[in-house]
């Protein structure tokens, strides 16, 4: 375990290294660079701009800008907003909760009714739910997640008027049972896409399982098909599951900003985009940067908990 | 050999086990006429229909789909709905079409150079990869959207640069396999160049999966260049492209929905077809089903 626990450390450094030197060149692709803030403000002059450049050391060469970069980074000081000079690690950190709060519900979704379709898909292979099923799973993923949002809206706030069409809660009214209530279009519409994968995975891993050898025993032994099913089956049909998860990271997160932009959702890609539209390119870069290493330690944490439950792996 | 390296000889190709295959495949052929007529309409449409993408007709601003002869209703300014749709097609379907080759030419690239020279230079291509999945698409997608001017060429670009890296690794992962095979071992005993075995010998038996990822990449980018044309960092208006005709529509979706509703219903009957043929090419080309 140990072995590879230091072995899968020493890949998510290395991959975070990558991720910073791509970090590195789009922030030196934006408009103006580093100093894209100050170009902006009338009062400052070419030359003052050129003497800036000469006092943050921007005229070094690019290797020393980028080590200098990663250092901050690493010491937590990742720049100041353009907006309200707050610190971008602080920018950020007020809009993570909204994202995770409708990530790990959707999430949740996701996996109850995915895990449910995939098995029954494969329990009654060809049947006419097996096909629903995948022809259904191909439609959903390709359905624009931010017009099935529109669609959303349309149908069950604006003509049924059932849920809200944005925000994630009422002002003056801070209850659970209001932010749920905000909660539940944006979740499900960001689920659609990730029960599609879920259900066609859950049932390509469920169908791999049957045709084990446990499986026969334990049907050998004369437990009942539900049994071997729930038990033998489904145990080890959502093993492959957990890596899933967090290789599913990135589209899910993607996914969450995308629906954010549609509901008015205060996350971070709802932050993103106001940042984008105020050319705060320090946020811009914080968010990026920020939801790389996210993503690196879903992925890690995603491959520990894997070898924790199925020593096979840890083990080699 | 692949299926298709076997069918490529001259006999009836037609009557070939992956022709036939294909033509099994109910939901592809569905895919495949979609995109036809899809096309279709948007070549011919513009000209068929009464009114220009451009003409303002503003007695008739916010018109509902199927007055007088505006088929598809008309938008804010009073232009008419199905012109524009079928001229924003034209943008949306030849943007993600050439986003498709540039990123199945970056993929395939990297994922033949990373196969088989291995070592650190394939483990640092393959790195790279993974650095670049590392990030939500759609973040670098918008950053550089922002940064760079958004023409049609350059949202091509930017979609490409985003989506090369599912192709890179399928590439990688079948090149790697091949590597070991008798007929390169044959191909380096004869002293033929490194890049020759790369491009001619391997490259050959490799196009099944890249063919599959190709067309699945298309799907793909038509979504990616609606998301950013959505959110105004994609084509820019007076350019229509089903994306930023959607731009503007949550605001009317109480009073006006149809200019919500229909670019994205052709956004996801283009999409689907698209991945209905990529699961047909998968089952008429062997591809190994290890994605969806």
């Amino acid at each position: 375990m140990r072995g590879f626990l230091l072995n899968r450390l020493s890949q998510s450094l290395i991959l975070l290294l990558i991720v910073s030197v791509i970090g590195f060149v789009v922030l030196n692709l934006l408009p103006g660079g580093p100093l894209a803030q100050f170009g902006l403000d009338p009062g400052m002059t070419q030359d003052d701009l050129d003497r800036l450049k000469e006092q943050l050391g921007l005229n070094r060469p690019l290797l020393m800008q980028y080590l200098d970069w990663a250092w901050r980074l690493l010491q937590g000081d990742w720049g100041h907003s353009f907006r309200d000079g707050a610190p971008v690690l602080a920018v950020i950190g007020r809009h993570v909760f909204a994202t995770l709060l409708l990530m790990g519900t959707s999430t949740a979704i996701a996996i109850a009714i995915g895990t449910w379709i995939g098995i029954r898909g494969a329990t009654h292979r060809y049947s006419l739910f097996d096909h629903i099923a995948t022809v259904g799973a191909m439609v959903a993923l390709s359905i624009p997640t931010f017009w099935f949002g529109l669609v959303g809206i349309y149908i069950f706030s604006l003509r049924l008027g059932w849920l809200p069409a944005g925000n994630m809660y009422t002002i003056g009214d801070g209850s659970v049972l209001n932010y749920l209530h905000h909660l539940i279009l944006p979740s499900i519409v960001l689920s659609l896409v990730h029960v599609a994968i879920w259900s066609r995975y859950m049932r390509t891993a469920t169908l791999d399982a049957i045709s084990q050898d446990f499986v026969k025993t334990a049907r050998a032994k004369g437990l009942s098909e539900r049994r071997v099913i729930m038990k033998h089956v489904v145990g080890n049909a959502l093993l492959p599951m957990i890596t899933l998860a967090g290789v599913q990271l990135p589209s899910i997160l993607t996914g969450a900003l995308v629906t954010e932009t549609v509901f008015t959702w205060p996350g971070m890609g709802r932050l993103f985009l106001d940042s984008l539209g105020y050319s705060d390119y320090p946020v811009v870069m914080g968010l990026l940067m920020f939801s790389a290493i996210l993503v690196i330690l879903g992925n890690l944490i995603a491959d520990i908990a894997v070898a924790i439950v199925d020593p096979r792996i840890r083990l080699g | 050999m692949t299926a298709l390296a076997a069918n490529a000889g001259p006999s009836r190709w037609w009557r070939s086990r992956t022709v036939r295959r294909f033509t099994s495949h109910h939901l592809a052929l569905l895919g495949v006429a979609m995109i036809t007529l899809l096309t279709l309409a948007c070549v011919f449409g513009p000209h068929l229909l009464p009114y220009d993408s451009l003409y303002i007709d503003l007695r008739a601003r916010f018109s509902p789909p199927l007055t007088g002869h505006h088929y598809l209703g008309t938008d804010p300014l009073g232009r008419d709905v199905a012109a524009r749709l079928f001229m924003a097609g034209r943008t949306s379907l030849l943007v993600a079409f050439f986003a498709m080759l540039l990123s199945t030419l970056i993929g395939t690239l990297v994922g033949v150079i990373a196969g088989y020279r291995g070592g650190w230079i394939g483990a640092a291509l393959m790195r790279t990869v993974d650095g670049f999945l590392s990030f939500p698409s759609i973040f670098l997608l918008l950053a550089l959207a922002a940064a760079l001017k958004p023409s049609p060429a350059m949202v091509t670009v930017i979609v490409a640069v985003t989506s090369w890296m599912e192709v890179a690794r399928i590439v990688e992962a079948e090149v790697r396999s091949l590597r070991e095979r008798e007929f390169v071992l044959a191909g380096r005993m004869l002293g033929l160049s490194g890049t020759h075995i790369m491009f001619r010998e391997i490259l050959p038996n490799a196009m099944g999966p890249i063919i599959v990822a190709s067309t699945l990449t298309v799907a793909r980018a038509i979504l990616m260049e609606a998301y950013i044309s959505f959110l105004g960092y994609g084509i820019q208006p007076p350019l229509p492209s089903w994306g930023n005709m959607l731009e503007g529509a949550q605001q009317y979706l109480g009073s006006a929905p149809w200019l919500a509703i229909i670019p994205g219903a052709a956004i996801t009957i283009a999409v689907t077809s698209f991945n209905f043929i990529g699961d047909g090419l998968r089952d008429a080309l062997d591809v190994r089903d290890d994605h969806i």
